[in-house]
Formats: structure tokens, sequence, C-alpha cells
């Protein structure tokens, strides 16, 4: 077995190092134990979404990749500046038209070719253009409950709790202000660095958000 | 009677839809401040719409055989008949309309959350809100279903007057057997939702002091709209006229004659004056500006797209291929009752949407702010 010294695995960590996997550090179950709060993430505070975005900038381009900006209104640089710009919406609402379309027309040919053919004015029992109208719709309608439904499952709502809420002035999101955040997640997160790092983003001030 | 305040209904509940998707596909911002109510209008109308057939089934309670569902009976609907498809179609687009207006509503839930001041208003826009919290990601993703939504709901639009006009079309009655119904009534839905909106929006912004929010350009821009459709349902007429002589079928050429000099040509000059004559001073800036002559064009479109459906529905029917089958038709005082019931029920949940619920888009009017620029 070809050994690797410099590698050092997961369980073989220093105990000296304070914050051995940073990613895992501030959340680890120790801390709850011992009724400390745990960090969801340092949240910055901004008066309008020109500062938003180009904090969001500075923050992607400082190498974060697990931030989130939380605004009144969409704002198309803002999910850009954070470096998400792909969604896999289009694709479900594809899937959801054609299972709607296909599942519409056999639904009609079984019921009324194979399970109980009728002759109705000598029409044949596949009568598919007097199906098109069915199908149509039926298409639509599923198309249009897997935009909704997938954007809520993606977007993962109804969710009534999330930690965010904790902060104090959070209520404001949905009105006039805009906050950005950290996720204590991130892999280049640590705590002062993070919060030194926002209090140079020129925001209103910068909390810490407990989950 | 039935049919043809079902059909009347339905047609008005068009323009919020309209006026919502694509207006929102072109790109047209106007429609902004008035997308909600609108698109609120629509879901109200087709509710009262959805009564009709069920009422005209003489046993309503047993209104579900219309689905597709296994039953003791073994049976399956008709799926080639056009009253099948409607049933498909107006759920659809109840479903889908009720989607659309929910999921705007969404941020605007939070924002009330966030702004509500006692408990129980707290909890309830807490749940419709369901924890929304404006997260960029979220929005992003938001913004492509309510984009989709929108591509989903104007074919789906266009669609159910369509088969709502197949409903006569498909049948061989002179005066209903006519290619042109699908656009002629689609044409017509607009053109009647839009008087519809206005009818109401006059008022409303008067009321509420909404000048700010929707101005002059809004009532130019729907009365042109008005206008045009309202030219599409001209010709219509001019080209029913036209397909009973062309047709050279006697019974076609009957029928047009009989509307306009039988026993219901009342009926037909009347919908001339309104449908056809009225609009046209809209082509005048000055009436367009005019708030209340404005309001009482509307009021007589809205009476004109009714007797519209009369003259369809009845006049072709009361004279039919065979003598025997003729005969006179006036609505009952009960006929007229539900009718004013609908519309009496339709008013109810109009009014209790524009006291609970933001009769404007909060957010989408954010969006258009000159402060809601991001400056480079």
């Amino acid at each position: 077995m070809a050994e690797d010294d410099d590698k050092q695995e997961p369980w073989e960590h220093d105990l000296e190092d304070p914050e051995p996997f940073h990613h895992e550090a501030v959340v680890t179950p120790h801390l709850r134990r011992r009724n400390v709060p745990a960090l969801y993430g340092i949240m910055a505070e901004f008066d309008n979404p020109s500062d938003l975005v180009a904090a969001a900038r500075a923050t992607y381009a400082a190498g974060y990749r697990r931030i989130n900006g939380y605004s009144p209104y969409p704002i198309e640089e803002l999910s850009e500046a954070i470096g998400f710009t792909r969604t896999s919406l289009p694709l479900i609402v594809l899937i959801g038209g054609i299972l709607g379309g296909v599942g519409g027309f056999f639904m009609q040919y079984w019921m009324e070719v194979i399970d109980y053919p009728l002759n109705v004015g000598g029409k044949p029992y596949n009568s598919w253009p007097a199906f098109i109208p069915i199908t149509f719709e039926t298409t639509v309608l599923c198309a249009a409950l897997a935009a909704v439904f997938g954007m809520l499952a993606l977007n993962k709502l109804p969710q009534p709790y999330h930690p965010v809420f904790n902060a104090p002035n959070f209520a404001l999101a949905t009105r006039d202000r805009f906050f950005l955040v950290i996720e204590a997640n991130d892999p280049l997160f640590k705590q002062d660095e993070a919060t030194q790092f926002m209090k140079t983003l020129g925001g209103r001030e910068v909390i810490d958000v407990e989950v | 009677m039935d049919i043809l305040n079902f059909v009347w209904w339905i047609g008005i509940g068009h323009a919020g839809t309209l006026i919502s998707a694509i207006l929102l596909l072109l790109r047209q911002k106007w429609r902004t401040s008035i997308n909600r109510f609108a698109e609120a209008m629509t879901l109200f109308a087709v509710a009262q719409a959805g009564m009709y057939p069920i009422m005209h089934l003489g046993r309503p309670w047993l209104a579900y055989w219309l689905f597709p569902y296994p039953n003791t009976m073994g049976i399956w609907p008709q799926f080639r008949s056009p009253l099948m498809w409607d049933v498909f179609a107006v759920s659809t687009y109840a479903t889908v309309s009720a989607m659309f207006w929910f999921v705007g509503l969404i941020p605007d839930f939070a924002t009330l959350r966030d702004r509500a001041r006692s408990k129980p208003w707290q909890i309830l826009y807490g749940l419709l809100a369901m924890g929304w919290r404006g997260s960029a990601r979220h929005w992003h993703r938001y913004e492509m279903a309510y984009l989709l939504l929108a591509g989903l709901a104007t074919p789906l639009v266009l669609s159910v007057h369509t088969i709502v006009s197949f409903d006569f079309a498909v049948g061989v009655i002179p005066g209903w057997h006519a290619t042109m119904f699908p656009p002629y009534f689609v044409a017509g839905a607009i053109y009647a939702g839009f008087a519809m909106v206005l009818l109401l929006t006059i008022p409303l912004r008067k009321l509420y002091g909404l000048e700010g929010f929707i101005t002059m350009r809004h009532m130019h821009n729907m009365a042109k709209v008005m206008l045009a459709t309202g030219l599409i349902v001209g010709y219509g007429y001019v080209m029913e006229a036209f397909f009973g002589w062309y047709s050279g079928n006697r019974y076609e050429r009957y029928m047009v004659w009989n509307r306009m000099h039988g026993p219901y040509a009342g009926y037909y000059w009347a919908l001339i004056i309104c449908n056809i004559v009225t609009p046209q001073f809209l082509w005048i800036k000055k009436v367009r500006s005019n708030l209340l002559v404005l309001w009482l064009i509307c009021i007589v479109v809205s009476i004109g797209m009714w007797l519209e459906r009369f003259v369809i529905v009845v006049t072709s029917l009361h004279r039919d291929f065979v003598p025997s089958s003729w005969g006179m038709y006036q609505p009952s005082v009960w006929d007229w009752t539900m009718f004013l019931g609908t519309i009496g029920f339709f008013f109810t949940l109009l009014f209790l949407f524009i006291r609970f619920l933001p009769m404007i888009s909060i957010f989408e009017m954010r969006t258009i702010l000159p402060e809601a620029e991001v400056e480079e």
C-alpha cells in the first residue's frame, strides 16, 4: 500500500490546530452542547442596490463562493455578482410540459380506444384531431404546475424559519434595505477575517447571524 | 342565457391575462401598475363563468362527472365533444391564472408580513409568504418562473376563447358553423376585458387617489387597445354577414337576413351601435382624456359585448333548419336574477381583494423606480 506521508487524512488532524476544518469549525456539535450559538454567516447591510451589487462583486472577487444577497425586489446584476446565473427551472418546465402533453393524449387514447371503445357518429376510435385541444390544455397545465412547484421546490419554500430572519433589521429586506451574507460554510470562511473584510465594503453595519 | 353569460364572463377575464402575460413578454413596463388588479379581475370573472355551466347541468352537485376519473359506472367522458374541451380549457385557465396571481403576490405577502403590527396578521401573511426572504437566488428562479408562466399563459388565454368558440363553431347551426369564430371570439374577449378593466379602474383610481400610479398614459393605452380590438370585432361582424351571403346556402343567408330584420333585429342593431359605432369616438384624444366619457363608453361596450353573445346564441338557435324547432326566447326573471347574482359575487370578491391585498404589485413597482437602477 503506497503511503503518502504528506497527505493528512481527516481523522488524523493535529490536536494543536484550533481550526482543523474551517468549513466545519463553527457548527461543530461541541459548540452546540456548550450553548454557544452556532454561526450561520456574517451579514452586511446596505442602503441601495448599487452598493450591494458592488459589495457582492468584491466579495466574489475575494474568493468567497457561498454568498447571498437579499433585496426587496429582483436585481438582475446581483445574481450575476454572486455567481448564480443558471437554474434548472426551464428544464423542469420542459419536462412537465412533455409529460403533460404525452400523458394528456394517451389518457384520452386509452379511455376512448382501449378501455371503452365507443362508436360516436361513425368516427374512428382514435379520432386524434379531436384529442388535440385537451392535449394542449394538459400540456400547459402541467408545465405551469412544474414552473410554480419547481420554483418553490428549488427555493426550498415554504420555509417558515431561516437564520437570516434573526438579524435585527432584516424585516427591512422586504422594504428598502439590502443585505449581503457570507455563509459560514464557505470554504474560505473565518469569522474574524470575514467580518473584517465585510467592514471594508462600506455598508451600514456588519453583524453575525446566528443559526 | 347560461351560455351567453358564460361566454361574457369568460371574455371579461381575458384582459387580465393579456395585461399580465402578453404585455410582460412584450416588455411593456406600463402594465406594472395595473396587472395585479387585472389578474384578480380575471380570476373572479372566471369564477363567475365557471358557475354557469355547472348550474346549467341541472344537477350541479354531480359536476365532477365531467372529469375523467375511474368510476363505478365504468365509462369515460366523451373527448370528441367541445363541451369536454371546455371543461379542460376553463379549469386549466382558472388554475394557471390563480397560480400566476398567487406567485405574483408572494413577495408582497412578505412585505405585508414584515409590516403587519398585530400578531394574527403577521401569522396569516407569514403563512401566505411561505418564508420569502428576498434572497438573490430565489429572485433569480422566481423571475424565471414568472417569465415561463407568462409564456405559458399567453397561448393558454388564446386557446381558452378559441375552445369556447369551438362550442359554437363545431356545431352545424347556421350562424355558428364558421371558421372565423376563434380569432373573432378572442378579439371580442380582449375588447370586453379591457372595457371591464377601465370600467373598474376609473372609479378606483379616483377613490383611492392612485393618479400617481395609474396615469393618463394607462388610460390612453387601454382605450387604444379597446379601439383596435373593437375594429377587429367590427371586421368580424362584416365577415359574418359576408360569409352568410357568399356561402350560397339558403339557411346561412336566411340567418343573416333574420338577424338584421327578424324579431331580434333590435338586439342586432343595438349591438352594432354599442360595439362598432361607439368605440369610434376613441380615435379622438379628447374623448380618451375625458374619464367620464371613457367610462360611459366602457359601459356601452360591456353591454354591447353581452348583446353580441345574445345575438350569436339566440338568433341562431331560434330559427333552426326545421320549423318545428323554431321558437322565441326571452330570459326569465330567474335568468336575470342569476346574472345579477354573479355580478354581485364578482364585486364582493373584488372588494375583498382591494381591502386585504395589495392591488398594485409592490415589488414590481419598486423595480421601475429610478432608485432601483444599479449604477456601475
